[in-house]
Protein backbone atom coordinates (compact mmCIF):
# COMPACT_ATOMS: atom_id res chain seq x y z
CA UNK A 1 0.00 0.00 0.00
CA UNK A 2 2.72 2.13 0.83
CA UNK A 3 4.67 2.14 -2.32
CA UNK A 4 1.49 2.67 -4.15
CA UNK A 5 0.54 5.94 -2.57
CA UNK A 6 4.45 6.93 -3.34
CA UNK A 7 3.91 5.88 -6.80
CA UNK A 8 0.68 7.55 -7.24
CA UNK A 9 0.90 10.81 -5.30
CA UNK A 10 -1.55 13.67 -5.73
CA UNK A 11 1.87 15.91 -7.16
CA UNK A 12 2.60 13.69 -9.72
CA UNK A 13 -0.85 12.99 -10.61
CA UNK A 14 -1.32 16.63 -11.34
CA UNK A 15 1.77 17.08 -13.34
CA UNK A 16 0.85 14.14 -15.70
CA UNK A 17 -2.56 15.61 -15.70
CA UNK A 18 -1.55 19.62 -17.01
CA UNK A 19 1.68 17.85 -18.97
CA UNK A 20 -0.93 15.66 -21.07
CA UNK A 21 -4.18 18.98 -21.11
CA UNK A 22 -0.63 21.20 -22.75
CA UNK A 23 -0.54 18.31 -24.92
CA UNK A 24 -4.24 17.97 -26.18
CA UNK A 25 -5.12 21.59 -26.20
CA UNK A 26 -1.51 21.57 -28.79
CA UNK A 27 -3.24 18.73 -30.70
CA UNK A 28 -6.47 20.38 -30.97
CA UNK A 29 -4.72 23.52 -32.21
CA UNK A 30 -2.27 22.49 -34.52
CA UNK A 31 -5.20 20.03 -35.81
CA UNK A 32 -2.73 18.18 -38.26
CA UNK A 33 -1.61 14.69 -38.29
CA UNK A 34 1.57 16.07 -36.84
CA UNK A 35 0.81 16.21 -33.29
CA UNK A 36 -1.42 13.07 -32.67
CA UNK A 37 -3.39 13.29 -29.32
CA UNK A 38 -1.61 11.58 -26.40
CA UNK A 39 -4.56 8.79 -26.52
CA UNK A 40 -3.44 8.29 -29.59
CA UNK A 41 0.14 7.98 -28.77
CA UNK A 42 -0.41 6.04 -25.86
CA UNK A 43 -2.15 3.52 -27.67
CA UNK A 44 0.00 3.17 -30.49
CA UNK A 45 3.07 2.96 -27.86
CA UNK A 46 1.43 0.09 -26.01
CA UNK A 47 0.95 -1.14 -29.51
CA UNK A 48 4.34 -1.32 -30.80
CA UNK A 49 5.67 -2.54 -27.53
CA UNK A 50 5.09 -6.57 -28.56
CA UNK A 51 7.14 -5.34 -31.39
CA UNK A 52 10.21 -4.23 -32.71
CA UNK A 53 9.96 -0.95 -30.26
CA UNK A 54 11.53 -2.90 -27.67
CA UNK A 55 14.54 -4.23 -29.00
CA UNK A 56 15.27 -0.14 -30.21
CA UNK A 57 14.75 1.05 -26.74
CA UNK A 58 17.02 -1.93 -25.03
CA UNK A 59 20.13 -0.71 -27.69
CA UNK A 60 19.25 2.70 -27.05
CA UNK A 61 19.66 1.18 -23.21
CA UNK A 62 22.78 -0.53 -23.64
CA UNK A 63 24.81 2.22 -25.09
CA UNK A 64 23.54 4.73 -22.10
CA UNK A 65 24.54 1.89 -19.43
CA UNK A 66 27.43 0.67 -21.17
CA UNK A 67 28.78 4.87 -21.31
CA UNK A 68 27.47 5.50 -17.57
CA UNK A 69 29.35 2.11 -16.61
CA UNK A 70 32.77 3.23 -18.73
CA UNK A 71 32.74 6.77 -17.45
CA UNK A 72 32.18 5.59 -13.61
CA UNK A 73 35.01 3.20 -14.15
CA UNK A 74 37.26 5.46 -14.99
CA UNK A 75 36.28 8.71 -14.52
CA UNK A 76 35.74 8.41 -10.51
CA UNK A 77 39.68 6.54 -9.87
CA UNK A 78 40.81 9.71 -11.76
CA UNK A 79 38.94 12.15 -10.35
CA UNK A 80 39.53 10.69 -6.97
CA UNK A 81 43.30 10.93 -7.94
CA UNK A 82 43.27 14.22 -8.87
CA UNK A 83 41.29 15.51 -5.72
CA UNK A 84 44.21 13.65 -3.58
CA UNK A 85 47.25 14.89 -5.49
CA UNK A 86 48.58 18.26 -5.98
CA UNK A 87 50.72 16.22 -8.20
CA UNK A 88 48.22 14.17 -10.66
CA UNK A 89 46.08 17.49 -10.02
CA UNK A 90 48.71 19.76 -12.03
CA UNK A 91 48.41 16.93 -14.59
CA UNK A 92 44.78 16.28 -15.51
CA UNK A 93 43.41 19.54 -14.35
CA UNK A 94 44.95 21.68 -17.01
CA UNK A 95 43.45 19.35 -19.31
CA UNK A 96 40.31 18.76 -18.21
CA UNK A 97 39.50 22.30 -18.10
CA UNK A 98 40.29 22.61 -21.71
CA UNK A 99 38.15 19.71 -22.47
CA UNK A 100 35.17 20.34 -20.46
CA UNK A 101 33.79 22.96 -22.45
CA UNK A 102 34.55 21.89 -25.98
CA UNK A 103 30.90 20.24 -27.29
CA UNK A 104 31.42 16.86 -27.68
CA UNK A 105 29.07 16.05 -30.39
CA UNK A 106 30.69 17.86 -32.62
CA UNK A 107 33.16 15.13 -32.51
CA UNK A 108 30.81 12.23 -33.50
CA UNK A 109 32.56 12.13 -37.02
CA UNK A 110 35.31 11.67 -35.88
CA UNK A 111 34.31 9.11 -33.52
CA UNK A 112 32.74 7.12 -36.06
CA UNK A 113 36.46 7.12 -38.18
CA UNK A 114 38.31 6.28 -35.12
CA UNK A 115 36.00 3.96 -33.89
CA UNK A 116 33.33 2.57 -36.54
CA UNK A 117 30.22 3.01 -37.39
CA UNK A 118 28.75 0.37 -34.92
CA UNK A 119 27.46 0.98 -31.00
CA UNK A 120 31.69 1.89 -29.99
CA UNK A 121 31.38 5.27 -31.52
CA UNK A 122 28.04 6.19 -29.97
CA UNK A 123 29.21 5.00 -26.86
CA UNK A 124 32.49 6.86 -26.68
CA UNK A 125 30.21 9.57 -27.51
CA UNK A 126 27.80 9.49 -24.81
CA UNK A 127 31.38 8.62 -22.51
CA UNK A 128 33.14 11.68 -23.36
CA UNK A 129 30.08 13.81 -22.16
CA UNK A 130 29.55 12.43 -19.00
CA UNK A 131 33.49 11.52 -17.85
CA UNK A 132 34.61 14.73 -16.96
CA UNK A 133 31.15 15.78 -15.03
CA UNK A 134 32.09 12.77 -12.60
CA UNK A 135 35.51 13.37 -12.85
CA UNK A 136 34.64 16.80 -11.59
CA UNK A 137 32.42 16.07 -9.11
CA UNK A 138 34.54 13.34 -7.91
CA UNK A 139 37.67 15.75 -7.36
CA UNK A 140 35.59 18.45 -5.96
CA UNK A 141 33.95 15.68 -3.54
CA UNK A 142 37.55 14.56 -2.03
CA UNK A 143 38.43 18.15 -1.91
CA UNK A 144 35.49 19.44 0.29
CA UNK A 145 36.22 16.23 3.04
CA UNK A 146 37.36 18.24 6.01
CA UNK A 147 40.86 17.96 7.51
CA UNK A 148 39.37 17.08 10.87
CA UNK A 149 37.90 13.64 9.39
CA UNK A 150 41.25 12.50 8.48
CA UNK A 151 42.55 13.76 11.74
CA UNK A 152 39.45 11.64 13.60
CA UNK A 153 39.90 8.16 11.62
CA UNK A 154 43.67 8.32 11.92
CA UNK A 155 43.78 8.82 15.85
CA UNK A 156 40.54 6.33 15.88
CA UNK A 157 43.78 3.76 14.57
CA UNK A 158 41.88 3.68 10.35
CA UNK A 159 44.41 2.31 7.96
CA UNK A 160 44.05 3.84 4.15
CA UNK A 161 42.12 1.46 3.03
CA UNK A 162 39.90 1.97 6.02
CA UNK A 163 39.68 5.56 5.31
CA UNK A 164 39.01 5.07 1.79
CA UNK A 165 35.78 2.62 2.59
CA UNK A 166 34.92 5.23 5.22
CA UNK A 167 35.62 8.50 4.19
CA UNK A 168 36.36 9.04 0.84
CA UNK A 169 33.52 6.81 -0.81
CA UNK A 170 30.74 7.71 1.44
CA UNK A 171 31.87 11.45 0.96
CA UNK A 172 31.66 11.39 -2.95
CA UNK A 173 28.94 9.00 -3.30
CA UNK A 174 26.32 12.10 -3.32
CA UNK A 175 28.44 14.27 -5.46
CA UNK A 176 28.69 11.40 -8.16
CA UNK A 177 24.44 10.94 -8.15
CA UNK A 178 24.45 14.56 -8.76
CA UNK A 179 26.93 14.40 -11.81
CA UNK A 180 24.70 11.81 -13.46
CA UNK A 181 21.69 13.43 -12.49
CA UNK A 182 23.14 16.70 -14.55
CA UNK A 183 24.24 14.71 -16.85
CA UNK A 184 21.16 12.54 -18.32
CA UNK A 185 19.32 14.86 -20.33
CA UNK A 186 22.94 15.82 -22.49
CA UNK A 187 23.57 12.21 -22.55
CA UNK A 188 19.95 10.92 -24.15
CA UNK A 189 20.25 13.92 -26.48
CA UNK A 190 23.42 12.82 -27.46
CA UNK A 191 22.58 9.57 -27.74
CA UNK A 192 19.45 10.21 -30.16
CA UNK A 193 21.46 12.49 -31.62
CA UNK A 194 24.18 9.93 -32.77
CA UNK A 195 21.97 7.09 -33.59
CA UNK A 196 20.49 9.21 -36.56
CA UNK A 197 23.90 7.88 -37.71
CA UNK A 198 24.55 4.51 -39.95
CA UNK A 199 22.39 2.64 -37.86
CA UNK A 200 19.06 0.71 -37.75
CA UNK A 201 18.49 -0.01 -33.93
CA UNK A 202 17.86 2.76 -31.22
CA UNK A 203 15.05 5.07 -30.31
CA UNK A 204 16.77 8.11 -31.97
CA UNK A 205 16.73 6.00 -35.03
CA UNK A 206 13.15 4.83 -34.71
CA UNK A 207 12.00 8.46 -34.08
CA UNK A 208 13.76 9.98 -37.10
CA UNK A 209 12.75 6.69 -39.35
CA UNK A 210 9.36 7.55 -38.65
CA UNK A 211 9.92 11.05 -39.51
CA UNK A 212 11.48 10.13 -42.85
CA UNK A 213 8.03 7.90 -43.17
CA UNK A 214 5.56 10.12 -42.16
CA UNK A 215 4.50 8.49 -39.56
CA UNK A 216 3.44 11.19 -37.04
CA UNK A 217 1.73 8.69 -34.64
CA UNK A 218 4.94 6.13 -34.28
CA UNK A 219 6.88 8.97 -34.15
CA UNK A 220 5.37 10.54 -31.53
CA UNK A 221 5.11 6.68 -29.48
CA UNK A 222 8.83 6.72 -30.04
CA UNK A 223 8.94 10.41 -28.54
CA UNK A 224 6.96 8.98 -25.78
CA UNK A 225 9.21 5.80 -25.14
CA UNK A 226 12.56 7.65 -24.72
CA UNK A 227 10.88 10.26 -22.56
CA UNK A 228 9.94 7.58 -20.12
CA UNK A 229 13.46 6.04 -20.55
CA UNK A 230 14.70 9.51 -19.43
CA UNK A 231 12.24 9.06 -16.56
CA UNK A 232 12.76 5.80 -15.42
CA UNK A 233 17.13 6.60 -15.34
CA UNK A 234 16.31 9.38 -13.45
CA UNK A 235 13.75 7.26 -10.83
CA UNK A 236 16.97 4.53 -10.76
CA UNK A 237 19.60 7.36 -9.84
CA UNK A 238 16.95 8.49 -7.10
CA UNK A 239 16.37 5.19 -5.78
CA UNK A 240 20.06 4.46 -5.80
CA UNK A 241 20.81 7.65 -3.94
CA UNK A 242 17.88 6.71 -1.47
CA UNK A 243 19.52 3.03 -0.91
CA UNK A 244 23.23 4.09 -0.57
CA UNK A 245 22.66 7.52 1.04
CA UNK A 246 20.37 7.05 4.12
CA UNK A 247 22.13 10.07 5.44
CA UNK A 248 20.49 12.48 2.70
CA UNK A 249 17.28 11.78 3.39
CA UNK A 250 16.29 12.08 7.03
CA UNK A 251 13.44 13.86 7.56
CA UNK A 252 11.40 11.32 5.65
CA UNK B 1 53.91 11.38 31.26
CA UNK B 2 53.69 14.06 28.08
CA UNK B 3 56.77 16.05 27.99
CA UNK B 4 57.49 18.72 25.52
CA UNK B 5 60.82 20.10 24.51
CA UNK B 6 61.03 23.22 22.82
CA UNK B 7 58.32 22.45 20.36
CA UNK B 8 58.27 24.67 17.42
CA UNK B 9 55.54 24.04 14.43
CA UNK B 10 56.08 26.32 11.27
CA UNK B 11 53.28 26.24 8.58
CA UNK B 12 55.39 27.98 6.46
CA UNK B 13 54.35 31.63 6.25
CA UNK B 14 54.91 31.70 10.28
CA UNK B 15 55.36 29.71 13.71
CA UNK B 16 52.22 28.70 14.72
CA UNK B 17 54.06 27.08 17.90
CA UNK B 18 57.37 28.23 19.18
CA UNK B 19 59.76 26.81 22.51
CA UNK B 20 57.09 25.20 24.07
CA UNK B 21 57.72 23.82 27.12
CA UNK B 22 55.50 21.75 28.44
CA UNK B 23 55.42 18.50 31.13
CA UNK B 24 52.07 17.02 31.87
CA UNK B 25 52.23 13.97 34.70
CA UNK B 26 50.35 10.95 34.13
CA UNK B 27 46.74 10.76 35.21
CA UNK B 28 46.72 14.31 35.89
CA UNK B 29 44.75 16.95 33.76
CA UNK B 30 45.70 20.21 32.42
CA UNK B 31 43.81 23.20 30.87
CA UNK B 32 45.06 25.21 28.01
CA UNK B 33 43.78 28.51 27.52
CA UNK B 34 44.32 31.39 25.08
CA UNK B 35 43.00 33.35 21.96
CA UNK B 36 41.75 32.01 19.60
CA UNK B 37 44.71 31.59 16.44
CA UNK B 38 47.35 31.13 19.47
CA UNK B 39 47.94 27.42 18.45
CA UNK B 40 46.10 25.88 20.62
CA UNK B 41 44.56 23.05 18.40
CA UNK B 42 48.29 22.57 16.58
CA UNK B 43 49.54 21.68 19.51
CA UNK B 44 46.67 19.35 20.57
CA UNK B 45 47.41 17.93 16.86
CA UNK B 46 51.29 17.70 17.46
CA UNK B 47 49.90 15.57 21.20
CA UNK B 48 48.23 13.26 19.01
CA UNK B 49 51.29 12.47 16.68
CA UNK B 50 49.24 14.08 13.47
CA UNK B 51 51.25 16.89 12.99
CA UNK B 52 55.15 16.52 12.96
CA UNK B 53 57.29 19.38 15.07
CA UNK B 54 59.72 21.36 12.91
CA UNK B 55 61.79 21.13 16.28
CA UNK B 56 61.39 20.17 19.48
CA UNK B 57 60.37 16.69 20.33
CA UNK B 58 57.76 15.32 22.26
CA UNK B 59 57.95 12.38 24.67
CA UNK B 60 55.57 10.03 26.00
CA UNK B 61 56.72 7.86 29.06
CA UNK B 62 60.32 8.84 28.18
CA UNK B 63 59.99 7.74 24.61
CA UNK B 64 59.55 9.99 21.47
CA UNK B 65 56.61 10.15 19.75
CA UNK B 66 56.65 9.12 16.11
CA UNK B 67 53.48 9.02 14.63
CA UNK B 68 50.03 8.02 15.80
CA UNK B 69 49.60 6.20 19.23
CA UNK B 70 47.54 3.64 19.49
CA UNK B 71 46.35 4.43 23.30
CA UNK B 72 46.07 8.50 22.82
CA UNK B 73 42.21 9.67 22.26
CA UNK B 74 41.53 12.76 20.40
CA UNK B 75 38.30 14.73 19.80
CA UNK B 76 38.46 17.70 17.73
CA UNK B 77 36.58 21.15 18.31
CA UNK B 78 33.81 20.32 15.70
CA UNK B 79 33.89 16.61 16.99
CA UNK B 80 34.89 14.99 13.83
CA UNK B 81 31.64 12.66 13.45
CA UNK B 82 30.86 11.23 10.34
CA UNK B 83 27.47 12.43 8.64
CA UNK B 84 27.01 9.45 7.11
CA UNK B 85 27.43 6.96 9.78
CA UNK B 86 24.73 6.90 12.29
CA UNK B 87 25.78 7.10 16.48
CA UNK B 88 26.31 3.57 16.83
CA UNK B 89 28.52 3.07 13.83
CA UNK B 90 30.41 6.43 14.30
CA UNK B 91 31.54 5.12 17.73
CA UNK B 92 32.38 1.67 16.65
CA UNK B 93 34.12 2.66 13.99
CA UNK B 94 37.48 2.74 15.78
CA UNK B 95 36.27 -0.77 18.21
CA UNK B 96 36.29 -2.69 14.93
CA UNK B 97 40.02 -1.76 13.42
CA UNK B 98 41.15 -3.19 16.64
CA UNK B 99 38.55 -5.49 18.04
CA UNK B 100 38.05 -8.77 15.52
CA UNK B 101 35.07 -9.88 17.45
CA UNK B 102 32.14 -8.64 16.50
CA UNK B 103 30.63 -9.45 19.94
CA UNK B 104 33.15 -7.85 22.20
CA UNK B 105 32.46 -4.94 19.93
CA UNK B 106 28.75 -5.15 20.00
CA UNK B 107 29.29 -5.16 24.10
CA UNK B 108 31.57 -2.05 24.68
CA UNK B 109 29.71 0.02 22.36
CA UNK B 110 26.29 -0.65 24.11
CA UNK B 111 27.72 -0.43 27.48
CA UNK B 112 29.69 3.08 26.41
CA UNK B 113 26.32 4.39 25.35
CA UNK B 114 24.72 3.54 27.52
CA UNK B 115 27.23 5.11 30.27
CA UNK B 116 27.07 8.24 28.03
CA UNK B 117 23.34 8.37 27.63
CA UNK B 118 22.62 8.15 24.00
CA UNK B 119 21.89 4.68 23.76
CA UNK B 120 18.03 5.67 22.54
CA UNK B 121 20.17 7.53 19.94
CA UNK B 122 22.05 5.01 18.38
CA UNK B 123 20.26 4.75 14.69
CA UNK B 124 20.23 8.56 14.81
CA UNK B 125 22.58 10.22 12.24
CA UNK B 126 24.62 13.25 13.55
CA UNK B 127 22.92 15.71 11.87
CA UNK B 128 19.49 14.67 13.74
CA UNK B 129 21.53 15.05 17.33
CA UNK B 130 21.90 18.50 19.64
CA UNK B 131 25.09 19.24 20.46
CA UNK B 132 25.42 18.06 23.41
CA UNK B 133 24.67 14.59 22.08
CA UNK B 134 27.07 15.23 19.53
CA UNK B 135 29.72 15.28 21.78
CA UNK B 136 29.07 12.60 23.86
CA UNK B 137 28.88 10.73 20.85
CA UNK B 138 32.32 11.70 20.11
CA UNK B 139 33.23 11.28 23.61
CA UNK B 140 32.20 7.88 23.54
CA UNK B 141 34.22 6.82 20.48
CA UNK B 142 37.05 7.97 22.18
CA UNK B 143 36.27 6.55 25.59
CA UNK B 144 35.57 3.11 24.10
CA UNK B 145 39.16 2.63 22.86
CA UNK B 146 40.16 2.86 26.33
CA UNK B 147 43.04 5.47 26.02
CA UNK B 148 45.76 6.52 28.44
CA UNK B 149 45.76 9.91 27.19
CA UNK B 150 42.81 12.18 26.10
CA UNK B 151 43.03 14.94 24.28
CA UNK B 152 40.03 17.12 23.63
CA UNK B 153 39.56 20.37 21.56
CA UNK B 154 36.83 22.87 22.85
CA UNK B 155 34.79 19.91 23.75
CA UNK B 156 32.00 22.41 25.09
CA UNK B 157 32.41 25.57 23.11
CA UNK B 158 29.31 24.90 20.79
CA UNK B 159 27.06 24.27 24.12
CA UNK B 160 24.72 26.46 25.77
CA UNK B 161 25.48 27.19 29.35
CA UNK B 162 22.98 24.02 30.77
CA UNK B 163 24.68 21.90 28.57
CA UNK B 164 28.27 23.06 28.57
CA UNK B 165 28.18 22.47 32.58
CA UNK B 166 26.59 19.22 32.08
CA UNK B 167 29.45 17.98 29.34
CA UNK B 168 32.44 19.62 32.27
CA UNK B 169 30.60 17.15 34.82
CA UNK B 170 30.43 14.87 32.86
CA UNK B 171 34.01 15.17 31.63
CA UNK B 172 34.99 15.38 35.18
CA UNK B 173 33.51 12.40 36.52
CA UNK B 174 34.61 10.35 33.67
CA UNK B 175 37.96 11.29 35.09
CA UNK B 176 37.57 10.83 38.26
CA UNK B 177 36.08 7.22 37.45
CA UNK B 178 39.29 6.24 35.96
CA UNK B 179 42.25 9.17 36.11
CA UNK B 180 43.72 9.01 32.72
CA UNK B 181 46.07 12.10 31.27
CA UNK B 182 43.34 14.40 30.10
CA UNK B 183 44.13 17.53 27.91
CA UNK B 184 41.77 19.87 27.03
CA UNK B 185 41.84 23.09 25.00
CA UNK B 186 39.14 25.58 26.06
CA UNK B 187 38.36 29.41 25.38
CA UNK B 188 36.48 29.40 28.78
CA UNK B 189 38.11 30.50 32.00
CA UNK B 190 35.71 28.88 34.25
CA UNK B 191 36.08 25.50 31.87
CA UNK B 192 39.64 25.75 32.57
CA UNK B 193 39.38 26.11 36.30
CA UNK B 194 36.95 23.44 36.63
CA UNK B 195 38.75 21.01 34.75
CA UNK B 196 42.28 22.04 34.74
CA UNK B 197 44.68 20.54 37.41
CA UNK B 198 47.10 22.38 35.54
CA UNK B 199 46.44 26.05 33.70
CA UNK B 200 47.88 26.55 30.49
CA UNK B 201 47.54 30.36 29.49
CA UNK B 202 48.89 30.39 25.73
CA UNK B 203 49.68 33.80 23.43
CA UNK B 204 50.55 33.86 20.23
CA UNK B 205 52.15 30.60 19.52
CA UNK B 206 53.83 30.52 22.89
CA UNK B 207 53.06 29.83 26.61
CA UNK B 208 52.73 32.93 28.68
CA UNK B 209 52.28 31.58 32.19
CA UNK B 210 51.56 27.80 33.66
CA UNK B 211 49.78 27.98 37.05
CA UNK B 212 48.58 24.73 38.49
CA UNK B 213 44.89 24.75 40.49
CA UNK B 214 44.46 23.56 43.99
CA UNK B 215 40.85 23.59 44.09
CA UNK B 216 40.74 20.99 40.99
CA UNK B 217 38.71 18.02 41.49
CA UNK B 218 35.77 19.29 43.14
CA UNK B 219 32.85 19.00 41.79
CA UNK B 220 30.83 21.72 43.69
CA UNK B 221 33.46 24.18 43.12
CA UNK B 222 31.07 26.44 40.81
CA UNK B 223 29.22 28.28 44.16
CA UNK B 224 32.26 28.32 46.06
CA UNK B 225 34.89 32.08 46.36
CA UNK B 226 37.77 30.16 45.63
CA UNK B 227 37.12 29.54 42.11
CA UNK B 228 36.16 33.02 41.71
CA UNK B 229 40.22 33.98 42.99
CA UNK B 230 41.30 31.69 40.30
CA UNK B 231 39.00 32.53 37.58
CA UNK B 232 40.49 35.93 38.11
CA UNK B 233 43.61 35.47 38.46
CA UNK B 234 43.50 33.50 35.04
CA UNK B 235 41.55 36.02 33.28
CA UNK B 236 44.29 38.52 34.59
CA UNK B 237 47.15 36.17 33.12
CA UNK B 238 45.01 36.32 29.64
CA UNK B 239 44.19 39.71 29.27
CA UNK B 240 47.57 41.39 31.01
CA UNK B 241 50.53 42.47 28.92
CA UNK B 242 52.95 40.67 31.68
N1 LIG C 1 47.30 23.47 8.22
C1 LIG C 1 47.70 24.74 8.44
N2 LIG C 1 48.44 25.38 7.51
C2 LIG C 1 48.84 26.65 7.71
N3 LIG C 1 48.57 27.36 8.82
C3 LIG C 1 47.85 26.77 9.78
C4 LIG C 1 47.36 25.44 9.64
N4 LIG C 1 46.66 25.11 10.74
C5 LIG C 1 46.71 26.21 11.54
N5 LIG C 1 47.42 27.20 10.97
C6 LIG C 1 47.70 28.52 11.59
O1 LIG C 1 48.31 28.30 12.84
C7 LIG C 1 47.82 29.19 13.80
C8 LIG C 1 47.26 28.43 14.99
O2 LIG C 1 46.09 27.72 14.60
P1 LIG C 1 45.27 26.83 15.64
O3 LIG C 1 44.19 26.19 14.88
O4 LIG C 1 46.21 25.97 16.39
O5 LIG C 1 44.67 27.94 16.60
P2 LIG C 1 43.71 27.75 17.84
O6 LIG C 1 44.44 28.30 19.01
O7 LIG C 1 43.24 26.36 17.93
O8 LIG C 1 42.52 28.71 17.47
P3 LIG C 1 40.96 28.54 17.80
O9 LIG C 1 40.81 28.85 19.24
O10 LIG C 1 40.31 29.56 16.92
O11 LIG C 1 40.59 27.15 17.45
C9 LIG C 1 46.79 30.06 13.11
O12 LIG C 1 47.39 31.30 12.80
C10 LIG C 1 46.47 29.31 11.85
O13 LIG C 1 46.17 30.20 10.82
MG1 LIG D 1 41.39 25.42 17.71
Amino acid sequence: MKVLRRTFNIRKIYGLAVVICLWEIIHFIVNSKIVPGPYETAKAFLGLLSGNLVLHILSSLFRVLSAISVSAAAGVPLGLLTGMSRKADSFISPVMYILYPIPKIAFLPVFMILFGLGNSSKIVLVTSIIIFQIMLSARDGVREIPQEFYYSARSLGLSMFQIYMHIVVPAVLPKLFSAMRISMGMCIAALFFSENFSTTFGIGYFIMNCWVMADYLHMFAGILALSLMGMLMFKVIDYAEKKLCPWLHLDS
Amino acid sequence: MIQVRNLGIDFGSEWALKNIDLDIPSNTTCAIIGPSGCGKTTLLCVLAGLLVPTAGQVLIDGQQLRGIRKNTGLILQNNGLLPWKTTWKNVELGLRTRQPDRKIVNEKVYSILKQMEISEFRNKYPAQLSGGQKQRTAIARTLVLEPDILLLDEASSALDAITREQLQNLILEIYKNKPTTLVLVTHSIEEAVFLGQKIVVMKKAQIKHIMSNPFFGDADIRTKPDYYNVCMEVRKRLCGDA
